[in-house]
């Protein structure tokens, strides 16, 4: 039987402010251990927390870009668990009064926009980590490093609108560039600066009341946003299809196997005895200070979108390829503000560059090809001093070396031979050569002219301009 | 000449700037004041008398050289063994901090020691403040200076036994819901728990930090302006410090009450309570009224209820602030097979009945299906009683009460906790309200000091002063010391 999907995603985003979240320590990813830790992200006793003003600054940045309602009045509560990598055995989240409400995120799935809700941003402290020796299950210590204890994090709440696993991701995308546009989460999942929850259910059809909800965790990357709820919603309706209930209880994704395990039911749920946080005032945002952050925003990647498919004509497929990533639309940018045809940048951008930067894993920030470097190349081939297949041999040498492209073309004297009395000459030789082949194609074999095309190229290492090739050897067999 | 452990800050500060007498002089006069009465009244669980050497030694050199000294430069104090000191043992009479050496100080103490105040030591107190009388510590029992077979009160006990026995000058108390209040009305001194917010909590360790406030215990109103003075203010490292200016309290310090409105809350004289400090402060009131103060009746309905909402908010916070307490970074821990034995063992060993039993009730109180009806509700309630302070200080200046329904107890005579909660039935409401409020000596009965309640409005602490100085400047109550070690 099919059903209808409801997810919810809650979404946790490092900030990534300078210092955490209630002291003045470092936020530094990847120090050693234990370095970046005082009193109070301790707990040690007696200390007090003092909210940074920068977090208070970053999450209303992202309650505004995901159109959220900034309350002027909002407050810190204390959820109580134990764990190890907690030291206070609290964490200070904010619960019946979050920074934001009221939200929503439009995302493009299948050609057609949607607008997911966002019930919700706070700002809590993250925990520490623990470090086993050896397995997890049979381990006989853990070591705890604090660095990133009291490591700024805003959780996002969506409402229950998101449909199926597609869009799921395609609205964690969103989120992830939304939040990276405004310079305020790092937004790496594998480093775990943006963690991500599902909720889900499933019902009969769109107007039946919510089934019984899942909540899925450890879902580590985008794909196991995608593959982990595909694989829950199958289960459920396997569950359904054979008249069993859903229970509600928490599930962990585990990527290898592929599939969700319990991990515990309602009745072990935690209860986290939420309460105000007594060491904290309750915390007023002033109009004009949002005001302030508003005006500070740059420009979103929806709005960004719109421009570049109004001003070069792109697509909205490709404009939003390109705008996805702020840095990816930064270089597009440098790249036709060079004079670059935008549409021919933009296929490079999705295809070649791409490619390069998936296969090294980096960002384009970190890209050996600066923009100018590849404008310059793109106008090369519109000139016609290389061919577009000559250009990819460029392309790959200004990946290795970081020349530009000009350099490359003039030491390995690649340049496109357009000179029509050259080109006749090794024409002429290749037919001379070739005799069976201008017979053959003259019986009407047309593949016998890729042949000669290709001794053609060959002989002129691929740089003779290929229409010029093409015209003047027709010409001369017939 | 006068034994120098008898007399008051603002005297030994005089004789300091005169020349009379070194502040090494001083601080050796208390160690032998120490030497002499500490093993019967048991004041403090860490001494440090290198230190005050030390802080006194640079207040000599000060003097010799000319330069102007604070008040309290040279004069030796305690401090409640609830306030973090650096490199120096800070175990809230608790075993789970029995070896718990704090990494910095905490704002008081910080401010104390630019203030070149000399540190003798750390004093005993109820286990995480929770307590009346003492008895909770886990390491000694502290005996009241006026008869040692009673309590000092508490669950600042030590830090009152301390000042009332003279040895120590100063000291500081913490104050939850008479914790400062009630040992300085057993043991015959004055002690002020400051507005919420007027001092800050940084490194006080905390029990419920929605009514913990941290204040003075002196001989005398003019030494708590003093140490008022040096402790007070805005801390950027405590949010729910009140920001804005001090005022000099010493300024307060005015023998005048003409004009002054004094409440007297009916709810306050509760029944049970001995005829005889109902007695003192009756006559306490009619003394300032002879001296222009306007006195009437008043009604604080909501009062019966502040013990039961002060059981929920206190143990409910506390349950939170000493979840950290669980062997993995800091304190006691006890070997587990697993992380979660590990945690029941620590707590187990490390932590006392009532700290136990008031962990269970906060955490009961917070829990899912029971927060409504017991923490919101007393939430709820706390701002009804806030609501009445404000009432009545629509049509007073102050309020006068007991301290506490009866003079000090014998040791080990209370063993049932709910009758040790009704101890704080005076002073737990004012930490509900979050208002300041000074106990002092207005009498004695079988020769145990009786304590009058001064509340003020909130940051009202200089109309307080200045009553409670006027009181004490129509009387001999402060003239009075314990009569320990006499001959
Ligand atoms: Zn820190």
């Amino acid at each position: 039987m099919d059903y209808s999907v409801v997810i919810g995603l809650e979404v946790h985003a490092e900030l990534k402010t300078k210092s955490k979240i209630f002291c003045g320590c470092s936020t530094q990813f990847g120090s050693d251990q234990n370095t970046n830790v005082c009193p109070v992200c301790l707990g040690l006793p007696g200390v007090l927390p003092v909210v940074n003003k920068r977090v208070v600054e970053f999450a209303i940045r992202a309650g505004l870009a995901l159109n959220c309602e900034i309350l002027p009045f909002s407050k810190f509560d204390r959820k109580n668990y134990y764990y190890p990598d907690l030291p206070k055995n609290y964490q200070t989240s904010q619960y019946d009064l979050p920074i934001c409400v009221n939200g929503y995120l439009d995302i493009e799935v299948n050609g057609e926009t949607k607008r997911i809700g966002i019930t919700r941003i706070h700002m809590e402290e993250d925990a520490g980590k623990l470090v086993h020796s050896g397995n997890i299950t049979n381990s006989n210590y853990a070591l705890v490093d604090y660095n990133r204890t009291g490591v700024p994090l805003i959780e996002i709440v969506s409402e229950p609108d998101i449909r199926s696993a597609e869009e799921a991701k395609a609205y964690l995308e969103a989120l992830k560039s939304i939040l990276e546009y405004i310079d305020v989460s790092d937004c790496k999942m594998q480093e775990g600066s943006l963690r991500c929850d599902a909720n889900v259910s499933l019902r009969e059809n769109e107007q039946a009341p919510f089934g019984t909800r899942t909540e899925l965790k450890n879902l580590n990357s985008f794909r196991a946003v995608q593959k982990g709820l595909e694989y829950e919603i199958v289960r459920q309706a396997e569950v359904l299809d054979e008249g069993g209930k859903i229970i509600q209880e928490t599930r962990s994704w585990d990527e290898t196997k592929g599939i969700t395990l319990s991990l515990r039911n309602k009745e072990q749920a935690h209860d986290y005895r939420y309460f105000p946080e007594p060491d904290l005032v309750p915390l007023q945002v002033s109009a004009e200070w949002v005001e302030e952050i508003r005006q500070s925003l740059p420009e979103l990647p929806n709005a960004r979108k719109q421009r570049l498919m109004e001003a070069y004509g792109l697509s909205s497929y490709d404009a939003g390829v390109i705008t996805a990533s702020q840095a990816m639309a930064n270089y597009f940018d440098v790249v036709v503000g060079h004079g670059a045809d935008a549409k021919a940048a933009a296929n490079w951008l999705m295809g070649e560059v791409s490619k390069v930067l998936n296969a090294s894993n980096i960002s384009i920030t970190e890209f050996a090809v600066t923009p100018e470097n590849l404008a310059s190349m793109l106008e090369l081939m519109q000139k016609g001093t290389i061919s577009s297949k000559i250009a990819k041999t460029v392309f790959e040498e200004m990946v290795a070396s970081g020349k530009d492209p000009a350099t490359i073309v003039k030491e390995k004297g690649l340049q496109q031979i357009s000179n029509e009395g050259e080109i006749v000459a090794i024409v002429e030789a290749v037919l001379a050569a070739n005799p069976q082949s201008v017979a053959d194609f003259k019986a009407g074999k047309d593949r016998a002219l890729g042949f000669l095309v290709g001794q053609i190229m060959k002989q002129t290492k691929g740089r003779a301009n290929p229409e010029l090739v093409n015209k003047l050897l027709k010409e001369r067999i017939n | 000449m006068v034994d120098l452990f008898k007399l008051t800050a603002h005297e030994l500060h005089e004789r300091l700037v005169n020349k009379d007498v070194s502040a090494v002089e001083i601080t050796k006069a208390l160690f032998n004041r120490i030497d002499a009465v500490e093993q019967d009244v048991r004041c403090y669980i860490t001494q440090t008398r290198e230190l005050a050497l030390a802080q006194a030694q640079a207040t000599d050199e000060k003097i010799q050289r000319g330069d102007e000294i604070s008040p309290l430069a040279g004069i030796p104090g305690a401090i409640k063994d609830n306030m973090c000191t650096k490199g120096i043992k800070t175990t809230c009479a608790s075993k789970m901090l029995e070896h718990f050496v704090p990494p910095y100080d905490a704002t008081v103490v910080e401010r104390l020691a630019d203030a070149n105040a000399v540190f003798l030591g750390k004093t005993n107190m109820d286990e995480f403040a929770m307590g009346s009388s003492t008895e909770n510590s886990a390491f000694m029992q502290t005996r009241n200076p006026w008869n040692l077979e009673t309590v000092p009160g508490g669950s600042s006990g030590g830090s009152a036994a301390a000042v009332a026995a003279s040895t120590a000058i100063w000291s500081l108390g913490s104050d939850t819901g008479g914790s400062i209040r009630q040992p300085a009305s057993f043991c015959g001194t004055v002690g002020l728990k400051p507005t919420y917010g007027r001092v800050s909590r940084f490194g006080l360790v905390a029990f419920a930090s929605s009514l913990d406030q941290i204040g003075p215990i002196t001989k005398d109103v003019t030494d708590c302006a003093l140490v008022m003075n040096a402790i007070s203010g805005h801390d950027l490292k405590d949010s729910t410090s009140i920001p804005g200016n001090v005022p000099d309290f010493t300024k307060s310090l005015v023998n005048d009450v003409k004009g002054l409105k004094i409440g007297l809350p009916r709810e306050y004289f509760v029944a049970g309570m001995n005829p005889e400090v109902e007695k003192a402060v009756r006559n306490a009131v009619a003394q300032l009224e002879k001296m222009g103060a306007q006195c009437l009746e008043i009604s604080m309905p909501h009062t019966e209820y502040a013990l039961t909402t002060y059981y929920i908010i206190a143990p409910a916070e506390a349950s939170s602030n000493l979840a950290r307490y669980d062997g993995v970074g800091f304190g006691h821990r006890a070997q587990g097979e697993d992380i979660v034995s590990m945690y029941k063992k620590t707590r187990s060993e490390g932590f006392g009945p009532e700290v136990q039993r008031r962990i269970v009730l906060g955490t009961y109180a917070l829990s899912s299906g029971y927060y409504d009806a017991y923490y919101l509700k007393a939430l709820k309630v706390r701002t009804l009683i806030k609501q009445d302070f404000d009432k009545a200080f629509e049509k007073v200046d102050v309020l006068l009460t007991p301290t506490s329904p009866t003079p000090a107890f014998k040791a080990g005579d209370i063993s049932d906790p709910l009758s040790m909660y009704l101890q704080d039935v005076c002073t737990l409401p004012i930490n509900l309200a979050g208002v300041p409020a000074l106990s002092m000596p207005c009498g004695y009965v079988d020769g145990l000091p009786i304590g009058l309640q001064i509340i003020g409005k909130p940051l009202g602490e200089e109309t307080i002063l200045r009553v409670a100085y006027t009181f004490e400047q129509n009387n001999d109550y402060y003239k009075c010391l314990a009569p320990l070690g006499e001959v």
